[in-house]
């Protein structure tokens, strides 16, 4: 899955709510097809968006416990966080330029 | 300029590019996302020839394109964001810049469609899903409806069975539209309930769906029905966001074609899903595909 930071629930305080830049993660898992067509365009946006936003994804069959506090209950979902808190939940695959439209937002 | 561009990375966007790119025409195959297109939600593809235990929607797709890529197709993730189309010139705008082509083939598929009732913006997310394969597994022994009758309400509700607790299918109809052999399958089901004549008109609940709200179209009757998730499979809808202004399309939006594929412009080309026709599977697609890089073939050879 790329350079792309793979955060888990143990990590997921740490690397995202307390994270010092805006963060975006990606909620995915290996039986959902359309998670894996978004699966690029997620790469592409970490390496653009290096420094300055952090992008990570999040496996939902091997992390349970993040998802279930988040109700994610459809894949891909992506949840952007500002300060520590959600500020945009786009649920769906949806091309580059609609989530760099909501990255730009963030910053 | 290039010779040829095609728009979408499904099936019928990948089988006309493994023919544009065997018959050495200078092609570039665009997709938005990664390859796939509504193939990726399929858990199982039984009807698809050569393949008798079936094929996950996922492997057809990766073999397709890396047949395609093996005659040195190249495909872009670039999103087409309009078009200038007209018999004499064809221009493709997109995110990452501006394409000028002889011949276009557009394969831009179709989408699920929602139901547009109340609490279905709201629950999206939370309880209403659009793809069982994707989200199937967070219903774990619970309770499920599937909204729709055909091919793909019924394979749904079947594969949701690995899951849930229970599935109601709600049809509008007092009859499936669904192959037969699939309705052998759901009617045996011990997991598969049938609602007949009923429409959903409300889905229920405040952060998460609770339930769907029913009306029985032959009594007029008014129900509740307690699910913990709706999924909805009760058509699509075309894509043809790039086009609506300039081919000419059906009473539906898909677009109008010729038997050599091509639409009311001439050297633009339509395959697969987006296609006005009877039957949308992938094997049409494919076929359709073939035929539509064959006829832009012969169009760029008397290009001028």
């Amino acid at each position: 899955m790329g350079d792309v930071l793979q955060v888990k629930d143990a990590n997921f305080e740490e690397e995202i709510v307390q994270s010092d830049i805006p963060a975006m993660v990606d909620f995915w898992a290996e039986w959902c097809g359309p998670c894996k067509t978004v699966g690029p365009v997620v790469e592409e946006l970490a390496k653009e968006y290096q420094g300055k936003i952090k992008i990570a994804k999040m496996n939902v069959d091997e992390n349970r416990e993040t998802p279930a506090k988040f109700g994610i209950r459809n894949i891909p979902t992506i949840i952007l966080f500002k300060d520590g808190k959600v500020a945009q939940t786009i649920v769906g695959a949806y091309p580059k330029s609609h989530l760099d439209g909501e990255l730009k937002k963030l910053l | 300029m290039k010779e040829l561009i095609i728009i979408g990375a499904g099936p019928a966007g990948l089988t006309a590019g493994l023919y544009a790119a065997r018959a050495r025409l200078e092609t570039v195959l665009l997709e938005r996302l990664a390859p796939g297109g509504q193939v990726m939600t399929t858990d199982r593809v039984e009807n698809y020839p050569g393949f008798p235990d079936g094929v996950s929607g996922f492997e057809l797709i990766d073999r397709m394109k890396r047949q395609a890529e093996s005659f040195d197709l190249k495909i872009e993730s670039t999103e087409v964001t309009s078009l200038e189309l007209s018999p004499e010139k064809k221009v493709v705008i997109t995110d990452k810049g501006r394409y000028e082509c002889k011949s276009l083939i557009l394969t831009t598929g179709a989408t699920p469609m929602k139901i547009g009732i109340e609490g279905e913006a709201l629950l999206t997310g939370k309880g209403i899903s659009y793809c069982a394969t994707c989200d199937g597994p967070f219903y774990r022994d619970q309770d499920v409806a599937v909204i729709g009758g055909g091919d793909t309400a019924i394979e749904e509700a079947l594969f949701l069975t690995k899951f849930v607790k229970s599935v109601h299918v709600i049809h509008r109809r007092d009859a499936l539209r669904a192959t037969k052999l699939l309705q052998e399958r759901a009617m045996a089901h011990e997991k598969i309930r049938f609602i007949w004549d009923s429409v959903p008109t409300r889905i229920l609940g405040e952060t998460g769906v609770e339930g769907v709200e029913l009306k029985n179209v032959k009594t007029g009757e008014i129900s509740q029905l307690p699910v913990e998730g709706v999924f909805v499979f009760i058509g699509y809808s075309p894509g043809n966001q790039l086009v609506k202004e300039t081919l000419d399309l059906d009473s539906y939006g898909y677009v109008i074609t010729n038997n050599d594929m091509e639409t009311s412009i001439p050297g633009v080309f339509a395959a697969g899903d987006v296609r006005s026709k009877l039957l949308r599977q992938i094997v049409t697609a494919v076929g359709e595909g073939a035929t539509a890089a064959f006829a832009a073939e012969k169009y760029i050879e008397g290009f001028k």
